[in-house]
């Protein structure tokens, strides 16, 4: 994978670091809503991505360079404040409501706080072929690389949380079996609606907020100190998960969408039905048993899942409804 | 490997270590992950697996199924 198409002068800078023998810092002033900003949220994606799969034009060392740290640090300074301040009203109202050792009642309340964009409603019952196309673009951003991400966390856990993060992964990754791998599943249904199942290969067509749902899982991961957001966010996942598929097979049926789309999403019906309550009760429940102090960030967690989610999602549904697209074309020719 | 059954309150049963779920109608399902969410609220499309039903109809009266695991 190349580094993608920078969206203004920051990202341009940034990426000019990356490739350079010996990046230099490149001072990120937040002058805009930083979850929605192109030029911001494509520079993050961009330097978190050295950490998975990297870039064939970057030297993998960078990783690792002070310079490149440095400037992502200040962007996620900018992100993480954005995020505590996005869902603190639903994590406060959440803490108040409910008893404090019952953190599975706690992620339902937060998750039902956010609204529902009706993404999976409208998938199942109104969006065209091509709807359902951009629909896998925007996810495929993710699904590439599914539950990677939450990955991070397992030498950072030890115990009941760790061997139910260890079962729930296990299952994500295939349980064995490299043709069950979901991230391969997930390309597999990009082939059969005729997408390019390439890693990355769309990175360049989603804006901003499909770009901050993945952002904020990598802020959560690679940060030992966020490890109780990351599971926060894996539970609020899971949660949010099983009954959407049902719909989105629903709509991928009415289409007559190839079965390797359906069969992506009906596999998810089931699995994360099993994965949301280990990830509430075996995982989330006991971390905060071992670490009470991470119970906000558990909840944080799982309301940047929930409400980056319904943002990605409303910016989507907006657009099929005024007969637009919520892709990126416009931007790409003007940065070409 | 023992088989393990765990209630989840207002939610399914997790079941680690089975190789098949007999349903309420006799039939046996193959278990082909390593834990399963057995449903028990009765309203599942996918019987006898959780396919998360249970947080729609929470206001009805849960209607357990008959549930039956066989050690593997």
């Amino acid at each position: 994978m190349q580094l993608p198409r920078p969206r203004g002068p920051f990202s341009a800078q940034v990426f000019a670091s990356m490739v350079s023998p010996d990046p230099a810092h490149v001072a990120y002033d937040a002058h805009a809503d930083v979850l929605s900003d192109e030029d911001a949220q494509i520079a993050l994606w961009a330097l978190y991505e050295l950490s998975y799969r990297g870039f064939d034009d970057v030297d993998a060392r960078h990783e690792w360079s002070p310079g490149l740290l440095a400037t992502r640090a200040q962007l996620e300074a900018a992100f993480e404040q954005a995020l505590r301040e996005l869902t603190e009203p639903a994590v406060g109202r959440a803490l108040d409501a409910d008893r404090p050792d019952r953190v599975p009642a706690q992620i339902a309340a937060v998750i039902d706080d956010a609204e529902d964009a009706g993404l999976a409603r409208f998938l199942q019952r109104e969006a065209t072929e091509e709807q359902y196309r951009e629909f896998l673009v925007h996810r495929s951003i993710y699904h590439l690389k599914e539950s990677d991400p939450h990955a991070f966390a397992i030498p950072r856990l030890d115990g009941a949380p760790k061997v139910a993060l260890a079962e729930l992964q296990y299952d994500e990754f295939g349980g064995g079996r490299v043709d069950r791998l979901h991230s391969t599943l997930f390309a597999r249904a990009l082939e059969g609606a005729g997408l390019d199942p390439t890693y990355g290969a769309h990175i360049d067509a989603v804006p901003a907020a499909t770009l901050a749902v993945n952002n904020a899982m990598s802020l959560f991961a690679l940060h030992r100190r966020l490890r109780g957001a990351l599971m926060g966010h894996l539970a609020a996942f899971e949660s949010t998960s099983s009954l959407p598929c049902r719909r989105y097979v629903g709509g991928a049926e009415r289409l007559g969408f190839d079965a390797r789309v359906t069969a992506y999403f009906d596999e998810h019906v089931e699995a994360d039905a099993v994965h949301e309550q280990v990830a509430c009760r075996s995982i989330c429940q006991r971390l905060v048993e071992q670490h009470p102090e991470l119970q906000r960030d558990v909840l944080l967690g799982a309301g940047v899942c929930v409400q980056l989610d319904a943002r990605a999602g409303a910016l989507m549904v907006d657009a099929w409804r005024a007969g637009d697209s919520a892709l990126l074309d416009t931007l790409q020719q003007e940065v070409a | 490997m023992s088989c393990q059954v765990e209630i989840c309150p207002d939610g399914p049963a997790l079941v680690r270590g089975a190789d098949e779920v007999i349903d309420a109608a006799g039939r046996a399902h193959a278990t082909t992950r390593p834990v399963v969410a057995v449903c028990l609220c009765g309203r599942s499309q996918r019987a006898p697996w959780c396919d998360g039903t249970h947080k729609v109809v929470t206001a009805a009266a849960p209607r357990p199924s008959v549930v039956e695991a066989r050690d593997s």
